[in-house]
């Protein structure tokens, strides 16, 4: 299934250095390769998380039990609880509160991350990760799952700047309300435009000009090519698309679980979204006495079907993980959208080409085609259905043998760690 | 979410030509002869038979369909913020508020500081994307407090745990909300001052570097420009004739004052200003800066010459602001007119729109509501209310509403149990194949 054009049965793909070097049927086999049969399997472009922090073994979740979805992010912004001295007040923007917008992924990926072999287990080669800290939670890197080093995953940098609209609240600094946020974000945009308005003019008039300040979290903002904004609700999806516009930078936004509600509005707006995975649940053990609101329900029974009603619309979707850490998981995850109406093959563009494409790097990632990185995923049986098993894994034209013993194979297992 | 779609297919539905004739002696033959009663005529029928048709409630001091902290209490100037930037149309209290006759509210800003964020004028057009819901060409304004709540420093640190405790903020009494408020128009002056230099420097063929953009300072030097209104929260005496010193000397002009309890002491002082005072009817004591308050403060201040309009600053009072205005009557002796124009026209002069809305007359928005008794009557119920011609709240369709979403709900809820019951069995069966557990699969 090469995702770019027609799927092709019976065919072969060359691989070499970690390049697909050529796809198609009868192909002429060269002599020294290593020959793996393909019959009765399917080969797919590796899936991409579109939003995540995977191969940053510090934002891992502390216990990842088997088979257990994480629980919520980790909030790394918070400091140890035991400190009592009061911080020194934040004045307002100009004091960059809870701001990392220069942090790149590219820098802090390794392949020691535990996550990465379980994801890998399910088809996952590649995720656009975050740093995920703070307010403007910092530059993010496509990377590829596995590597003997942290530089050899990553594909490129920066991809984007993360946004985070959270607040420590009422009695922490600024910003402590949506309100502010939103305002914060919009005064370090504007401050960017002055930035390099004001660089520009230095550099035509040195001699005389007073020069401007450095401002390290603006060359954060500068480098990013897009910026990736979070919206939930329906009200949210309006709010930020429309501040999107505002911002005039390349926008993508992230959440979507009541898209189901605004997907003519997402449609008109040209906005790429990635859409969370982590499928709005019952609570675990729900309060006896808490009835839910009928918008709750209706959020419910409505989210998975938001794949499916953006792929029927025509808006560009990615899939993201928000806390469904794990493979068998996020494979559950995937088949409700399916199961919602989203066709299989939608589903699989969802995880390969359309991330691929929103980060503008479908040159080299997302389908099965001469040239692309060699990412690829082989199962028995078609993707995400109950009884199907992933046989071989591919990074960088590397093998991965998803069982519990590593298999004794010439190539596999190095980025295992 | 379903509920909102229904209601705005409705009301989209009944925007067909209405006539509404008013002021009739309305001969029923079934239900009686009713004096000065209302009909409403829609689509040739008659849909609805009244007593009372008043113009739609305006509420000068709300706080509803704001996502998150209504306060960004960090700083004692927060004017970068702005409450139309987090309007929440899926708010159910704008839907309980319409069911309430209010069809337009002044969304402000907390009083957790000196100068708060801006605030927006809405129309409560329930179903509506937020950005439907801002009453066009109404000024934008900005949230001033004085008194305790901007002058309460914040928690001492050891108080709670949390590591983003910080240091105390300043002011830590009225001298220094004063103080603070002079200050920052100060710096607006400076940040105005700052714009013309680079201006001037730039038709001078030089090649200047342009200020930053300070979207805190910019807020402050439109209300020096007239561009925006300027809503204070103020209780005592001696805070407001401080405000309007400051604004004197600086060069811009009070809005409102809102709550302004003592404003019956300083009447006069407020209408020379040229300020209107938006109240409570009968709320007060509630803690010592609002120890000397008295329920005739409306009627105090009327008397006096100020523009008086009642308030709710309430999610809840917001849904009744007719009863509230019958309480001026008792207190103060004001007439039924007198008493509806505080939730009616004289708010629409405080915020500037009373050439659009405030009273039934030729040329202004249909804003409406249709009553079954006198408004100020505890009695009364809210039939019906129009935005703009266009019918949002229908107490007979609203009753049936309740079993469309009851029984949604109801099948909602079997559906989820359904899918857990099967999620159940499907996990029992796959244990019962007794295999070992296969990683990898996908």
């Amino acid at each position: 299934m090469t995702v770019s054009g027609a799927d092709l049965p019976k065919a072969t793909v060359l691989v070499k250095d970690g390049l697909i070097t050529d796809v198609g049927p009868s192909l002429a086999i060269p002599a020294d390769a290593w020959v793996i049969d393909g019959s009765g399997l399917i080969v797919y472009p590796g899936f991409i998380n579109a939003l995540s922090t995977w191969g940053i073994p510090d934002l891992a979740p502390a216990t990842p039990a088997a088979g257990q979805r994480a629980t919520a992010t980790p909030t790394p912004t918070q400091q140890p609880a035991q400190q009592q001295t009061p911080q020194p007040r934040v004045h307002g923007p100009e004091d960059r509160p809870q701001n990392n917008s220069y942090e790149r992924a590219a820098d802090l990926v390794k392949p020691t991350d535990r996550r990465l072999e379980g994801v890998r287990a399910v088809g996952f080669t590649s995720s656009a990760t975050f740093p995920n800290r703070g307010i403007f939670a910092g530059e993010g890197a496509l990377i590829d799952l596995a590597g003997d080093r942290g530089a050899d995953m990553v594909v490129a940098q920066p991809i984007g700047e993360q946004i985070i609209l959270r607040s420590g609240g009422f009695r922490s600094g600024f910003p402590g309300s949506l309100m502010g946020l939103i305002s914060y974000v919009r005064q370090l945009y504007l401050d960017l435009d002055q930035y390099q308005q004001a660089k520009a003019i230095y550099a035509a008039h040195v001699t005389g000009t007073p020069r401007p300040e450095y401002d390290h979290y603006l060359e954060g903002l500068a480098e990013a090519p897009r910026i990736l904004l979070p919206a939930d609700q329906a009200q949210q999806i309006d709010r930020i698309a429309a501040f999107a516009n505002e911002l005039k930078k390349p926008a993508v936004l992230y959440g979507l679980h009541e898209a189901f509600l605004r997907v003519d509005a997402l449609k008109q707006s040209n906005l790429p979204v990635l859409v969370n995975l982590h499928w709005p649940d019952k609570p675990r053990e729900p309060d006896p006495a808490d009835v839910p609101s009928l918008r709750e329900l209706e959020l419910r029974a409505n989210a998975p079907g938001v794949p499916a009603q953006l792929n029927k619309a025509g808006v560009p979707f990615a899939f993201y993980s928000e806390g469904a850490d794990s493979g068998p998981d996020l494979k559950k995850q995937v088949k409700k959208a399916i199961d919602a109406g989203l066709p299989l093959a939608a589903a699989i563009r969802a995880l390969t080409l359309s991330p691929a494409q929103i980060y503008g790097l479908s040159d080299r990632l997302g389908t099965i085609d001469k040239g692309k990185i060699a990412n690829l995923v082989v199962t028995k049986g078609e993707a995400f259905e109950d009884k199907t098993t992933v046989e071989y894994v591919f990074v960088d034209g590397k093998l991965f043998k998803p069982s519990k013993v590593p298999p004794a194979s010439p190539a596999g297992e190095r980025g295992r760690n | 979410m379903r509920s909102v779609l229904l209601f705005t297919a409705l009301a989209f539905a009944a925007h067909a030509e209405t006539i509404f004739i008013r002021n009739a002696t309305v001969l029923t033959v079934t239900k009686g002869t009713i004096q000065n009663g209302s009909v409403l005529i829609q689509d040739g029928k008659v849909a609805a038979v009244g007593k009372f048709l008043s113009p739609g409630l305006i509420d000068c001091h709300s706080h509803t369909a704001v996502e998150g902290s209504v306060n960004e209490g960090s700083l004692s100037d927060s004017s970068m913020v702005n409450i139309a930037d987090v309007l929440d149309p899926s708010d159910i209290n704008i839907y309980r508020a319409l069911a309430g006759g209010l069809t337009v509210s002044n969304v402000l800003h907390g009083s957790a500081n000196a100068i708060g964020g801006q605030t927006i004028v809405i129309k409560l057009r329930w179903g509506r994307p937020a950005k439907d819901l801002i009453f066009e060409g109404a000024k934008p304004g900005i949230k001033f407090a004085l008194g305790e709540n901007p002058k309460r420093q914040g928690y001492p640190a050891e108080f709670f745990s949390s590591p983003a405790a910080q240091e105390r903020r300043y002011p830590g009494t009225r001298l220094g909300v004063e103080d603070e408020i002079r200050e920052d128009f100060t710096q607006a002056k400076i940040y105005q001052n700052k714009w013309k230099l680079y201006n001037d420097s730039l038709a001078h063929g030089e090649h200047p570097i342009p200020p930053r953009r300070d979207l805190r300072l910019e807020p402050l030097v439109e209300v020096l420009e007239g561009k925006r209104y300027v809503h204070a929260h103020s209780y005592r005496a001696d805070e407001i004739l401080a405000l309007i010193r400051t604004a004197d000397e600086m060069g811009f002009k009070i809005r409102t004052f809102q709550h302004v309890l003592e404003g019956y002491k300083v009447a006069k002082e407020i209408a020379a200003h040229g300020a209107g005072a938006s109240t409570f009817s009968d709320w007060y004591g509630y803690k010592y800066e609002v120890i000397d308050a008295t329920p005739y403060n409306a009627a105090i201040m009327t008397r006096k010459g100020v523009v008086v309009s009642l308030n709710s600053d309430s999610d809840e009072l917001q849904r009744h602001l007719n009863w509230d205005a019958a309480k001026v009557v008792r207190y103060g002796g004001m007439t039924p007119d007198e008493a509806l124009a505080m939730v009616t026209i004289n708010p629409a002069k405080q915020l500037g729109i009373d050439d659009k809305v405030g009273s039934i007359e030729p040329g202004k928005s249909a804003d409406l509501v249709l009553y079954d008794q006198h408004p100020l009557s505890n009695y009364s119920k809210v039939l019906k209310v129009w935005i703009d011609g266009r019918q949002y709240f229908d107490l007979a369709q609203d009753l049936k509403d309740r079993d469309t979403r009851a029984a949604r709900k109801k099948e909602l809820l079997a559906k989820e149990k359904a899918d857990e019951d099967a999620a159940k069995k499907k996990a029992e069966a796959d244990k019962k194949e007794a295999k070992p557990p296969k990683e990898g699969t996908v």
